[in-house]
């Protein structure tokens, strides 16, 4: 992947730069020293590493705001970055940036149980958003695989979904309100603890703009109480396209489950392999949970498994307790992992309508003999969200290439059949350069225009998300 | 002017000289702005696969048709719009696109999200005479910026819709309503406790001479069992407990039947819920609460500046009727970010000028 040229100016002003930013900010905010910047050189997709010409650490949304505007007049571009657990690449540093770390901004500031809303600061971590009122019996709906580890802000940057968004929905679903500092330095309130915007929807296109339009600090989330039970059955096919009708009539029936999740048998061969979860031998597994009480489990139970029961599973297990519901779960829970056993691995995230389940997969089969690479596909069927899991050897030469090539032939046949290049992770640098696969030059324009009203000078995390040569004008 | 393909809205928008006012069927007109009336009657439902939840059809397809539709196959559209036809006087017919252009949702928003929410593709003709697709007919797609959300409740500002997808819902095989005549000063803990439970409420609202009302639906056993449980949660209140009859409570809320055909200036306050009963309170008059206290209907005296007499509150107003100006002044640094996207979305200033802003 490309990065543009650094900025020549940028670089012979490190010195200059770095003071000024520690007039603005406290000392300690402040990293230069080049052992220190490398730990932010990469998020999770490992296989890109810049080291980023400073990085600063604010604490409060002024600090921010200063370091903002201090960036924005000396031009120095700046990559917002919550966790660093992008998939995507989405807070990878370039040589000539600033990386502004939310990390310090883990504060809870609101908890409202009466109107049924959070708010916090948005480096605070996902799943410790739930642990500040899991006590009382409410959690936070959207749960990224990373929860223990990525930030609220990163989830609102990549519109981050999770295994239950099939009921609960994604991050913006979830978003009520945001404290956003824009480029210049500005802070703008959108939303809050109320429904819907007063004007044009800007909650709705700041979520899922992947640090592009502005450095959301805080963020006030719809929170839900936890439900009665959940309970997990697990139902083994003999094919794919099976247990991808069966999916089709589950959602029919009008059941609608918090989670279905997919595995093929790559995948579930891995697995037993890797953790002994005690799975069935065949081609494709489901893991449907319900929840509520124990008779509303139970209710939601018997009606799947009649569906299950028409499509002649070769296995039907229903947890009958707390131990049987943690195996079920242990090898979906272990499936990255599993596969990580077998080389390293590159995992995609593209969508597709339901319906073609069976012929995508079965064309990944094709495209995974044409390139000679494995892959495993674990997935959340009942939204469509595939996640194959190419795997290659990275110290290989040339392999990363050629299992980047293979990624990209699977996300174009996800576009052909309907569907989209990524359903969570985000494009960041990852799926930057085949945009245009999924949109014509006008719908990229469109998107662009609003970056431009956001940030007109395209400093923040510019070399993303667009292909280069698209953005290459605005860039300058 | 009527167009009926996309390929005509282009034209006719490249082509434009003047200000046009989009319009689905006109049931809706609210914050009138001048021009050449624009009627999209692209028309018909092109995909729906009810195996995958997912519908696309034409912007000018009539709401009924869709309704009618996912209901002959056990589905409906999540957000539950509703007809404002009696509400504002109106005699046009409601079609898909002008719902996502108002963003409309009726009570079960606080359950299953608005219009937004359910909204997964669009494809629109832009200032420029473009035609723009975001989104698409997958349920989970973060692929480039969200504009299907920024169209949502841009009340054709932007551009002009040709086709809309959504994700749907199996539509719930039963439903309960627990209805407790309890005073509007009252409603606000009522509503909280209702919604803070682990019952999972569709619906919980406030309707004069009738009182609290709390909806839940999903399987039989399931809804029969939560009704219980949450009339033991309410019992302070006497719930009585209604099974289907239940339902034309909801749609007198999403249609807000009692302050239908009444005289005066029709206002609604999107608010923090607890905050509801109180600014309803002193608003006066005849007045109406949905989303759980979160969104306040009222009319008022004409001419009243309703805002002048709710507040303070935590959300914001829309004049749908009267003399003010729909929608309320936003604070300046997010006036400038929306006046920006218009002016750069349509540059010419073609679409329902001053409407929004």
């Amino acid at each position: 992947m490309d990065m543009p040229v650094p900025s020549t100016t940028v670089l012979a002003q490190k010195t200059r730069i770095v003071k000024a930013l520690r007039k603005v900010l406290p000392r300690d905010a402040v990293i230069d020293d080049p052992a220190e910047t490398r730990a932010y050189e990469c998020d999770a997709l490992s296989a890109y590493r810049c080291a980023p010409l400073a990085v600063v650490l604010p604490r409060t949304t002024a600090e921010v705001a200063a370091a903002l505007k201090l960036c924005h007049e000396i031009g120095v571009p700046v990559v917002p970055r919550g966790a660093g657990t992008s998939l995507a690449g989405g807070s990878m540093p370039s040589a000539d940036a600033v990386v502004l770390g939310l990390a310090r901004m883990n504060r809870v500031l609101e908890v409202d149980f009466d109107n049924r809303f959070i708010r916090v600061e948005a480096g605070r971590t996902n799943l410790s958003v739930t642990g500040a009122i899991e006590a009382q019996g409410w959690f936070y709906a959207p749960d990224p695989s990373s929860q223990l580890a990525c930030a609220i802000a990163g989830n609102i940057g990549m519109n981050s979904g999770g295994a239950h968004c099939l009921k609960y929905g994604v991050t913006t679903n979830n978003l009520m309100g945001v404290t956003l500092v824009t480029m210049q330095g500005e802070v703008v309130e959108i939303g809050g603890p109320y429904c819907d915007a007063g004007g044009l929807d800007l909650l709705g296109v700041i979520c899922g703009s992947e640090g592009q339009l502005g450095v959301v600090t805080e963020a006030t989330l719809r929170i839900l109480r936890q439900p009665e039970g959940a309970r997990p059955v697990l139902i083994g096919y003999a094919s794919n396209e099976v247990a991808g009708a069966c999916v089709a009539d589950i959602i029919r029936a009008g059941i609608l489950p918090v989670a279905i999740e997919f595995m093929d048998r790559p995948c579930i061969e891995a697995t037993e392999a890797f953790c002994h979860a005690g799975y069935p031998d065949c081609e494709a597994l489901l893991i449907v949970e319900c929840e509520g009480s124990a008779a509303e489990i139970a209710e939601q139970l018997g009606l799947i498994r009649q569906i299950a029961a028409r499509h002649n599973p070769v296995e039907f297990r229903e947890a009958q307790s707390a131990d049987e519901a943690k195996r079920i779960w242990l090898g979906r829970k272990s499936a990255f992992g599993a596969m990580g056993q077998k080389g390293d691995y590159m995992c995609l995230d593209g969508t597709i309508p339901v319906s073609s389940l069976p012929q995508v997969l079965r064309r990944i089969g094709e495209i995974s003999q044409e390139f000679g690479l494995e892959v495993g596909n674990v997935f959340h069927a009942g939204d469509g969200n595939m996640h194959p899991l190419i795997i290659y050897n990275a110290n290989e030469p040339g392999q990363q290439e050629l299992c980047e090539r293979m990624g990209a032939e699977i996300l174009k046949l996800c576009v052909e059949a309907g569907g989209c290049l990524t359903g969570e992770h985000g494009v960041g640098l990852e799926k930057r350069d085949l945009m245009e696969v999924q949109f014509a030059p006008e719908d990229l324009e469109a998107q662009m225009r609003v970056k431009d009203v956001f940030d007109p000078a395209w400093l923040l995390n510019a070399a993303k998300v667009f292909p280069l040569h698209v953005s290459a004008a605005r860039r300058g | 002017m009527r167009v009926t393909r996309e390929s005509e809205l282009a034209d006719v928008v490249r082509e434009a000289t003047g200000p046009l006012q989009s319009i689905g069927g006109g049931t809706r007109p609210v914050g009138q702005g001048g021009g050449t009336a624009l009627q999209v009657a692209i028309s018909g439902i092109s995909l729906y696969e009810p195996g995958a939840l997912t519908l696309i059809a034409g912007a000018g397809t009539p709401l009924r048709v869709i309704e009618d539709a996912v209901a002959a196959e056990g589905q409906r559209l999540p957000f539950e719009p509703a007809a404002w036809n009696a509400l504002l006087g109106t005699t046009g017919e409601s079609t898909i696109g002008g719902v996502v252009a108002a963003n409309v949702s009726g009570p079960r928003r606080i359950q299953a999200g608005a219009c937004r929410d359910s909204l997964i593709g669009v494809r629109f003709v832009d200032g420029t005479g473009a035609v723009v697709k975001n989104g698409g007919r997958v349920m989970k797609n973060v692929t480039g910026y969200d504009l299907v959300k920024l169209m949502a409740g841009s009340w054709g500002t932007l551009g002009v819709l040709s086709e809309v997808a959504f994700k749907l819902l199996p539509a719930a095989p039963a439903q309960a309503t627990l209805v407790m005549d309890v005073p509007l000063a009252q409603a606000a803990k009522v509503l909280s406790q209702a919604l803070g439970s682990q019952f999972d409420t569709s619906g919980a609202g406030w309707l004069p001479g009738v009182g609290v009302i709390v909806r839940l639906e999903g399987l039989a056993d399931s809804v029969a069992y939560r009704a219980g449980k949450l009339a033991e949660v309410l019992a302070a209140y006497a719930p009585k407990i209604l099974r289907d009859e239940g339902a034309a409570l909801w749609r007198d809320l999403a249609e807000v039947k009692p302050l239908q055909g009444a005289r005066g200036d029709l206002w609604r306050f999107s608010v923090k819920p607890s905050e509801g009963p109180e600014i309803a309170a002193r608003l006066g008059g005849k007045v109406v609460l949905d989303w759980g206290g979160g969104l306040v209907w009222a009319r008022v005296a004409e001419g009243t500046d309703a805002r002048a007499l709710a507040a303070p509150y935590t959300g914001h107003a829309t004049c749908l009727s009267g003399a003010f100006a729909a929608f309320e002044p936003e604070p300046a640094p997010v006036a400038a970010l929306s006046r920006g996207l218009r002016a750069r979305f349509d540059p010419k200033g073609l679409f329902n000028p001053g409407k929004m802003g």
